[in-house]
């Protein structure tokens, strides 16, 4: 099933044109990875495609399905607890219960820390918290703006995992980083070099 | 500490429950509930600057209680328009950082409604919260015990616009850097028929005048707010997000 359509896309950001002429088509079953030099526009090519960024952004954009979006900021609240960030979660879709929750936090190993306020974890550890929500989504696209930032080695691994999984699943996740082809054989690459105008 | 390596992914049942448009807004109105519980200053910082100000003026007039019970109704509401400024300008400027707003843009609901919940939430812990409290400062200005019920119902119902229209202008200015006077500009014209009414229905009051067709009026503001103003402040938070 196809999950999303990307037609002739072009990407300006103020004055400047990033990229042009961008064709992207994501199914189930795909991983796809942005790749390409900093300041290229792989984070403004995401978020065009998940429909954050529309100033700016030509051509056709057709998607079929719900998105999950993690980007550099991981929309928590220093002040509340991870659980409580988890339960009230802004984008979230579906009805999770606590134990959802505590089981997704074990998921990332942060089992014990439900109760700490987020400012109270470290980098690696919000990040993981942002991570749980990988478990707790039933949207099929997931968008992961540099999502292996900040993660130890067993994280990685945990990460590289539930996205098999997720893909494995009928998913399709779209992600960017710099190290490349993680995932080997099982993922394409758009390389966005060859779009820069 | 390890990650879970059997048990990665177990659905959380087989058919999960989708979570109903007003579930959604009551997450969001609980999230911006307990953020405030966590960080209370947002909310008594308000009350403060109320009371400060409030105490400052027997100083600046004069200690004569005929004249500031006159000018009170006056004051009270200058101040609550103030104080309302004040919060509203950073209504989401921690959500812009943080990345929720990113969130809420991205969740399949409409986001007129789920900022609605936060709006709600912000509402009762400044502008409900002050209408209650301000029969305290309304004493210390000396304005009649007659007066406040109508004092009272008035800063409930003005500070409803206040807030919505502040909210309209934080999400058109959070983007921006330093948009504290833009933010001014925008809304302070938007504010002044509230200021209008309000201290008019006040006055009312303490000469035992008609109130009812003031409050009437901040009723109707109130009211076209809530219907119109939503859309407007998600359509402006859109426009802030896209950059």
């Amino acid at each position: 099933m196809q999950l999303l359509a990307a037609n002739q896309v072009a990407i300006e950001r103020g004055e400047r044109r990033l990229l042009a002429g961008v064709d992207l088509s994501v199914s189930s079953g795909d991983i796809w990875q942005l790749v390409g030099a900093n300041g290229v526009g792989k984070t403004s090519l995401l978020r065009a495609v998940g429909g954050l960024a529309r100033l700016g952004v030509a051509g056709e954009i057709t998607r079929h399905g719900t998105m999950l979006y993690l980007g550099h900021h991981a929309a928590l609240k220093h002040n509340l607890s991870a659980l409580d960030n988890l339960r009230f979660h802004p984008a979230c879709d579906v009805i999770c219960s606590d134990e959802d929750i505590i089981s997704a936090l074990a998921a990332v190993a942060l089992a014990g820390y439900e109760d700490r306020p987020i400012g109270a974890l470290s980098a690696g550890q919000q990040r993981r918290v942002a991570l749980a929500r990988l478990v707790l989504s039933s949207a099929s696209l997931w968008l992961l703006d540099e999502p292996f930032t900040a993660l130890d080695v067993d994280g990685c691994a945990w990460l590289e995992e539930r996205i098999k999984q997720h893909v494995a699943a009928e998913g399709a996740v779209i992600f960017t980083s710099h190290q490349p082809s993680r995932f080997g054989e099982l993922q394409q690459n758009l390389d966005l070099a060859a779009y820069v105008v | 500490m390890s990650y879970s390596k059997t048990s990665i992914w177990q659905p959380m049942s087989s058919e999960v429950a989708s979570l109903s448009i007003w579930g959604a807004f009551a997450r969001q109105f609980m999230r911006h509930c307990k953020s405030l519980v966590g960080s209370p200053a947002d909310a008594i910082n308000p009350l403060l600057f109320f009371f400060m100000v409030v105490t400052l003026f027997p100083l600046g007039l004069g200690p004569d209680p005929q004249r500031l019970a006159g000018m009170a109704p006056g004051i009270l509401w200058v101040v609550a328009l103030l104080s309302s400024l004040m919060v509203s300008a950073k209504l989401f400027a921690s959500d812009y950082e943080d990345g929720s707003l990113e969130q809420l843009a991205m969740a399949p609901y409409p986001l007129a409604v789920l900022v609605m919940g936060e709006v709600a939430a912000h509402w009762i812990a400044t502008g409900v919260l002050l209408a209650l409290v301000s029969p305290v400062f309304a004493t210390m200005l000396g304005l009649s015990s007659a007066a406040l019920p109508t004092l009272v119902a008035s800063l409930m119902l003005g500070t409803l616009s206040l807030t919505l229209i502040g909210a309209v202008g934080s999400a058109l200015t959070v983007s921006i850097r330093r948009g504290g006077l833009l933010l001014s500009l925008l809304i302070i014209p938007l504010n002044v028929p509230v200021l209008i009414f309000g201290t008019t229905a006040v006055s009312e009051a303490v000469i035992d005048g008609n109130t009812v067709s003031w409050l009437a009026l901040l009723g109707g503001l109130a009211l076209g707010s809530l219907a119109l103003l939503p859309l407007a402040i998600g359509a402006a938070l859109r426009v802030s997000l896209d950059n």
